[in-house]
């Protein structure tokens, strides 16, 4: 059996990382991501796997050189939390723009502004809409527990290199601080020159004489060129779409009423699906667990059994909108949240679940 | 099984490492845990706290208001989490510093002078082994043998000549305990 080991989830995307052969990390300390660079420092994988670590002077320095990185066909990342996330948007466009893959991980804090450092969700909008400039998605992945961010390294750096896009790991202050049982997988070694050129023959490292100039860049003059890219991106998003959106389901089989939230937000909801089953209240839940994409077909077939649904989010409402778009009107949709860094309780669900249904 | 405690004292306690070193037991003992800390700006003399959760079971959500078991170690805690134990829960505490001392009838109140018993045990930083001791003694749902090994995974090896000390701690802890 596998060795587990008690972490934090922010240790446990450090520990991934390294085990995971990825080649470069770079980051800026912040609350409450701060351990992923601190317990990358400590394992030293410089000595190990020749894995670079490095801490940047800013998180605008960070996401570029992630893209130098990226452009080498190299497995980079960063990691901050939200407001350092709105310093790198600028960057992301610009991988996205330029089709490299990538890393981030969002580990969210309350905003607007500095905010608190405490547990939040209130970055979907800014990650799964965008938060760059321009007509691009990155992949969104959304964990849940500390097996999550460990396993999503892996999962996240294969999308970014199947796709040429940057994959964002949304987590939130819950999953990144609290600790749990993590199994580590499998080692898997850096690649190795041949295998980043199988894996990236896109790369800039270095013209041979057999193939033409590589070039990696956001910037077309043109507007029949830009357009013709754009559309291009376009018709990878839609792939993307129709491939990889991944949920779970609980207790919906025989669901009357159905929760939608992600992150630790799915894993309270859990608690309140048990909760209200047992008194005999017929409650499921569905968990996005890819946000971009979004399991907008299976919330549309869910929208015909169940005779409302309810988005909970540590926001003031943002994922609500996107199930709104995929119920399109076929039930009543209703939302709660709380906002600041504060979390609800599961009773403090279950009163408003049975406010929005008239249920007592 | 479900187990759900609230850890709560001062910064320097070793409150965190407390609950670090059971969730570590709990999962040489093949069972499910979370820890979540109080994270903040907190600091030596300000107050700390951490939820664990034990389980046989997969752990849903890993936020809880009400606890089977609460160990207080300073005044503003006992203020903070006397109301928040289930009914016939634990309240573990240490009578240090309280000065209101807890009331509830519905529960179980036990007291653990950790002082005492670190002093006795000749060091002063095993002061939350002897109060881990008191809980394991009042909830035996983590083995001893496990205990062990959840110790040796925690305090590290520059330090492993410690061990004996902390299991010498937890031992008079145990025996320490009193139930009001």
């Amino acid at each position: 059996m596998a060795e587990k080991i008690l972490m934090k989830g922010n240790e446990a995307i450090a520990v991934s990382a390294i085990r995971n052969g990825v080649d470069g990390y770079f980051g800026y300390p912040i609350t409450p991501q701060s351990e992923v660079m601190e317990t990358l420092m400590k394992e030293k994988p410089w000595e190990t796997t020749g894995m670079v670590v490095l801490q940047a002077e800013s998180e605008t320095s960070s996401i570029n050189m992630v893209y130098g990185g990226a452009c080498t066909g190299k497995k980079v990342m960063t990691s901050s939390s939200s407001p350092g996330i709105s310093l790198m948007c600028e960057g992301i466009s610009y991988l996205a723009g330029a089709e490299l893959p990538c890393l981030v991980v969002n580990v969210m804090r309350g905003g607007p502004g500095l905010g608190t450092i405490q547990p939040s969700q209130s970055d979907y909008n800014q990650c799964v809409k965008g938060g760059g400039h321009g007509d691009y998605n990155a992949i969104v992945l959304a964990p849940a527990s500390a097996q999550d961010m460990y396993d999503f390294v892996d999962w996240g750096f294969e999308l970014a290199f199947k796709y040429r896009t940057p994959v964002i790991l949304l987590a939130d202050g819950i999953v990144g601080q609290m600790m749990e049982k993590v199994e580590l997988r499998e080692m898997k070694p850096r690649r190795t020159k041949e295998e980043l050129l199988a894996a990236a023959p896109w790369a800039t490292t270095g013209k041979t004489a057999d193939r033409p100039y590589n070039v990696i860049t956001s910037l077309a003059l043109e507007s029949d060129v830009q357009e013709k890219f754009n559309q291009k991106l376009q018709a990878k998003y839609k792939e993307i779409v129709e491939k990889e959106a991944t949920h779970t389901e609980y207790m919906t089989e025989d669901a009357e009423y159905l929760f939608v939230a992600f992150g630790c937000s799915a894993r309270i909801c859990e608690a309140v699906v048990d909760d209200l089953r047992e008194q005999g209240i017929k409650a499921g839940l569905l968990r996005p667990v890819t946000l971009f994409p979004f399991a907008t077909k299976r919330l549309a077939e869910l929208s015909k059994q169940v005779k409302s649904m309810m988005s909970i989010e540590l926001n003031a409402g943002q994922m609500v909108e996107d199930v709104r778009l995929a119920v399109n009107g076929a039930c009543p949709v209703g939302f709660y949240g709380r906002q600041g860094g504060n979390i609800y309780t599961p009773d403090e669900i279950a009163d408003a679940f049975k406010k929005f249904n008239n249920l007592k | 099984m479900k187990e759900e405690i609230i850890i709560a004292g001062f910064g320097g306690q070793g409150v965190l490492s407390m609950g670090k070193i059971l969730a570590y037991s709990a999962i040489m003992q093949d069972m499910e845990v979370t820890w979540m800390p109080s994270y903040g700006p907190e600091m030596r003399g300000g107050t700390a706290n951490v939820s664990v959760i034990l389980s046989d079971k997969k752990i849903g959500s890993p936020i809880v208001t009400k606890y089977d078991t609460a160990i207080i170690l300073n005044q503003q805690s006992m203020d903070k989490f006397e109301q928040s134990v289930k009914p016939g829960g634990l309240l573990l505490y240490d009578p240090n510093g309280i000065t209101r001392h807890p009331e509830r009838t519905d529960i179980t109140i036990c007291r653990i002078d950790a002082i005492d018993v670190a002093a006795k045990v000749g060091n002063s930083k095993v002061y939350n082994m002897a109060v881990m001791g008191a809980y394991l003694k009042m909830k035996p749902l983590v083995d001893m043998v496990n205990v062990d090994k959840g110790l040796a995974k925690c305090i590290p090896a520059r330090y492993s000549d410690l061990i004996a000390l902390n299991k010498q701690a937890i031992e008079e802890g145990m025996n320490s305990v009193v139930t009001l």
